[in-house]
């Protein structure tokens, strides 16, 4: 497979961003029919690199040789047309246009001059299908969930006859079925010859897909790799500098006892609460000090939930006591009012002010709930700011550079600390680990323990079953917009229970509710 | 790297350089075509002078782009600024005139009262129309740029209002320690909102409003109220603006008075470093690019050059500046960079295509 000649080589590439180093004398070569992970941490420059091959910016230093040639793209547009085709880690779709319109984009099949709508649809309802993805590709992309978003994005990328197709972390907000799904079609074009670029910061998934791996560090080369030689210990050594006693297993500390945390009031209590079109009525209890887990596949409903609780969406009926006493969640005001914060899965479109610094964006909400006329002193400021940089790591550790110029992952941790600086009651964590590399997910994780120890409670949702079991006290299940079942996280749940619940629906078990 | 290269590199990144810098060009272009052009002499206790002039004659855009510059770092636009300038100016001249004493102090301020009082009615329409129903700002405010004219010519019934009254006159024509008192109003206004914004959180939430505004709702920010009062802020600015015009030439023309004035504005705000899609406001730069604007104006009336070909002239420096302020043209143009240098004002980031993260 890696005897015939490289397709892409990437030699001795160099690129600055004021202030930042993002890559320094990187070598990279991509071979015709493998797939080829590259790892390393929040920030170390695998987009970059991505980003300098195909032209989004321009190299300082080093040579790119495709085929034979040596290229230097100016555009996503030109790399595309000479076999480039990428799917951006931020999914950079036109929001108003139908699922069909963005995958055929500047490239529609026409017919006497004019766009050939209905081949378009076709077309695209074929590519979906082959995704598995069932949805009506005449509506807008924006009313879609994340997680088909991104199945759009890459059903645009894989329909490009490519001969490298680049992937900067497809599977961040995907459940299993869907990227077993897109790993059988990674399969099949490795096998027509293409050359894929694959990059995730879910190990199993390196080791389930790739052929070779190539890791980065702080924006250096740290070695190529055949996956089957490189244990997966030694490459999270190789991509963090130094081993993993971060990642020591939380369960081992001992945690509070269900029955314990649900004495007294529940902090939020909700009753028959629901939402035409998004989700069925459900009730649900959340405590000081319990972790509750969200449990579902793509489009069941776990986001609708959430932001019901959080007022971000309006429900149609139901009850909402907060300590007790009657209290209506119908705006983000009144929820963060009541101590909720709420961290959306969605960080592009809403997370992340670009144009505002580290500082601002992370001061945002406290700053909203004060009121705009008390300004939060500027030693206040950095107080926070500096406490949250250190305990998140985030990198570059500069309060003052523009949140848009950091990597995705460090943009992650920026939001959770604008919640996590407002000290809620109830924090909703959509999707908190997305794209975020391992040693900062388990010390996410380790905060979330820690933090719930200290009472705050947490409604936790997570495409990882896995992470969901560590976390919760109790686990909401949900399955087609509706909550089939509540489970109690005790040594009979496994992930196996859970994802059976998930697919028949039963409640072989009800517990507490 | 020397040290002087290095401070030279920052100064140009300035996010103020090239305004300045086309600025004193201008400057020096006039004393070349006119060595009297900066003279300054003074006359009865008063300071007299073209760039005096240019002062006096830019207080009015100044305060109009000021409220333009809250309003497009939302995100949004007005363009109803110039006829709620008529409309104000309408009001307070009409008020005057059937005064028995024009001179009355007490009555001017009601007059002024009044008129501002009408203008914040119509920003609050601007305001409710973005805001609550949801009409997009340049359509929003199209409404009342139109109509607002026929508002002002209903109120002066198609006349132009004269008035005498000493105390009006004085908005626009009057002396303040030598210097003209619209020039003190303006740089009130200025301070006014510069401390409103930079001083409070209020200036740092308009931006995110205008950045993100789906994220700064979640965040907990009222948008809607946010916008809403850019609108207001707008309004109010352009009243006084309306006051200074028609305080001018002490009459009310409805039809003329604050025409195209809220082009100027937008140009002043873009050349000042704002951008149209929202975000980070700067109200240095907005003042800077009024008094670009008018003493582009100035310059053109002083060279006698005729008014068809002032415009294209006038076309000719905006572009220019636009262009030395673009990123992608100083990328193309500015581009011999090595190892890491100081931070340009604008994120590299635009360089090229823009592929967020
Ligand atoms: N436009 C930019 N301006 C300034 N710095 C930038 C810019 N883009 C990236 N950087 C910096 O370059 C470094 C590498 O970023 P990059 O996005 O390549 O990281 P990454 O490996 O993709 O991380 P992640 O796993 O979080 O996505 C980071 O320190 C980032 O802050
Ligand atoms: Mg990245």
């Amino acid at each position: 497979m890696t005897d015939s000649r490289p397709v892409l080589t990437m030699t001795g590439i160099s690129k600055s961003f004021p202030g930042v180093r993002a890559l320094h004398d990187v070598d990279f070569r991509l071979f015709p029919g493998e797939v080829h992970a590259l790892m390393g941490e929040n920030g170390a420059g695998k987009s970059t690199l991505i980003k300098v091959l195909t032209g989004v910016y321009g190299i300082d230093e080093g040579v790119i040789i495709l085929g034979d040639e040596q290229v230097a793209f100016s555009g996503p547009m030109q790399a595309a047309g000479a076999g480039v085709s990428t799917v951006y880690q931020e999914v950079n779709l036109c929001p108003n246009l139908s699922v069909a319109e963005n995958i055929f984009i500047g490239r529609e099949p026409r017919r006497f001059g004019a766009v050939h709508w209905a081949e378009v649809r076709r077309r695209a309802r074929a590519l979906l299908t082959r995704l598995d993805l069932d949805i009506d590709v005449t509506a807008p992309v924006a009313s879609y969930s994340l997680a088909v978003q991104q199945m759009v994005a890459i059903a645009r990328a894989i329909d490009v006859r490519a001969q490298v197709l680049i992937l900067d972390e497809p599977t961040s907000s995907l459940d299993a079925g869907e990227v077993e799904q897109l790993f059988r079609i990674m399969r099949q074009l490795r096998d027509e010859g293409i050359a894929i670029l694959f990059v995730t910061h879910f190990l199993d998934q390196v080791y389930r897909i790739a052929d070779r791996i190539t890791v980065l560090r702080n924006g250096t080369l740290v070695g190529e790799y055949p996956t089957a030689e490189l244990p997966q210990l030694a490459l999270v050594e190789k991509m963090i500098g130094k081993d993993l006693d971060v990642l020591e297993r939380i369960e081992e500390q001992p945690r509070p006892e269900l029955a314990t945390l649900e004495e007294g009031t529940p902090f939020v209590e909700v009753s028959q609460l629901s939402r035409r079109g998004a989700v069925a009525p459900f009730s649900l209890t959340i405590h000081a000090g319990e972790v509750v887990g969200l449990a579902g596949l793509l489009g069941s409903g776990r986001t609708e939930v959430a932001r019901l609780f959080f007022g971000a969406d309006r429900a149609d009926h139901g009850d909402v006591a907060v300590s007790g006493e009657p209290a209506s969640l119908r705006n983000p005001v009144q929820a963060i009012n009541q101590g909720i914060g709420f961290c959306s899965e969605n960080r592009r479109a809403e997370g992340i002010i670009p144009d505002l610094t580290v500082r601002e964006n992370m001061i945002l909400a406290m700053q909203a709930a004060r009121g705009w006329l008390r300004r939060i002193p500027r030693r206040r400021q950095d107080e926070l700011v500096d406490k949250y940089i250190k305990a998140l790591s985030i990198r570059p550790a500069n309060p003052d550079m523009p949140v848009r110029n950091l990597s995705g992952g460090n943009q992650q941790k920026v939001l959770l600390a604008r919640w996590l600086i407002t000290e809620p009651r109830l924090l909703i964590l959509d999707e908190p680990t997305r794209g975020i590399d391992i040693g900062a997910k388990a010390e996410i994780q380790k905060l979330v323990v820690q933090l719930s120890d200290g009472g705050m409670a947490v409604l936790f949702i997570s495409a990882e079953l896995e992470e969901v079991l560590r976390l919760s006290h109790k686990i909401a299940v949900m399955r087609d917009r509706e909550m089939v079942a509540h489970l109690v996280n005790d040594d009979t749940v496994d992930a196996d229970r859970v994802m059976q619940t998930i697919a028949t629906g039963t409640q072989r078990e009800e517990a507490n509710q | 790297m020397s040290d002087a290269n290095l401070r030279l590199r920052t100064l140009v990144g300035h996010r103020l350089f090239w305004p300045v810098a086309v600025l004193v060009a201008m400057l020096a272009a006039n004393t070349i075509y006119r060595p009297g052009f900066l003279a300054i002499e003074v006359n009865n206790g008063h300071l007299y002078g073209t760039p005096i002039d240019i002062l006096r004659l830019s207080a009015p855009l100044i305060l109009v782009a000021l409220g333009m510059t809250l309003v497009i770092s939302t995100g949004g636009i007005d363009l109803s600024v110039g006829s709620i300038c008529a409309i104000s100016g309408a009001i307070a001249c009409l008020y005057i005139s059937e005064a028995p004493d024009q001179n009355n102090l007490g009555m001017v301020f009601t007059a002024l009262a009044m008129a501002l009082g009408v203008a914040l009615v119509l920003g609050a329409w601007n305001g409710v129309l973005v805001s609550i129903i949801g009409i997009q700002p340049i359509i929003a405010t199209l409404i009342l740029m139109v109509a607002g004219r026929g508002l002002a010519q209903l109120i002066t019934e198609g006349q132009i209002i004269t008035i005498n009254s000493g105390p009006y006159r004085a908005i626009g024509l009057g002396h303040f320690l030598t210097l003209p008192l619209a020039i003190f109003i303006a740089l009130g206004a200025a301070l006014l909102i510069a401390a409103f914004t930079r001083r409070t959180a209020l200036g740092m939430i308009v931006e995110s409003v205008g950045g993100n505004r789906e994220a700064s709702r979640l965040a907990g920010i009222r948008s809607g109220r946010v916008v809403f009062l850019v609108y207001v802020v707008s309004a109010a600015c352009a009243a006084i603006a309306g006051f200074m015009i028609t305080a001018n030439v002490s009459s009310a023309d409805g039809n003329a008075a604050g025409l195209w004035v809220e082009l100027d504005a937008i140009l002043a705000v873009v050349i000042g470093g704002t951008s149209l899609a929202g975000g980070r406001f700067y109200l240095s730069g907005t003042i800077l690019g009024a008094l670009i604007i008018q003493t582009l104006t100035t310059s053109v009336y002083a060279m006698n050059i005729s008014p068809q070909t002032a415009l294209l002239f006038k076309a000719v420096v905006v572009i220019a500046v636009c262009l030395i302020q673009a990123p992608a043209f100083r990328a193309k143009f500015g581009r011999r960079r090595r190892g890491t240098p100081p931070p340009p004002a604008p994120s590299p980031q635009r360089q090229k295509e823009e592929v967020p993260a």
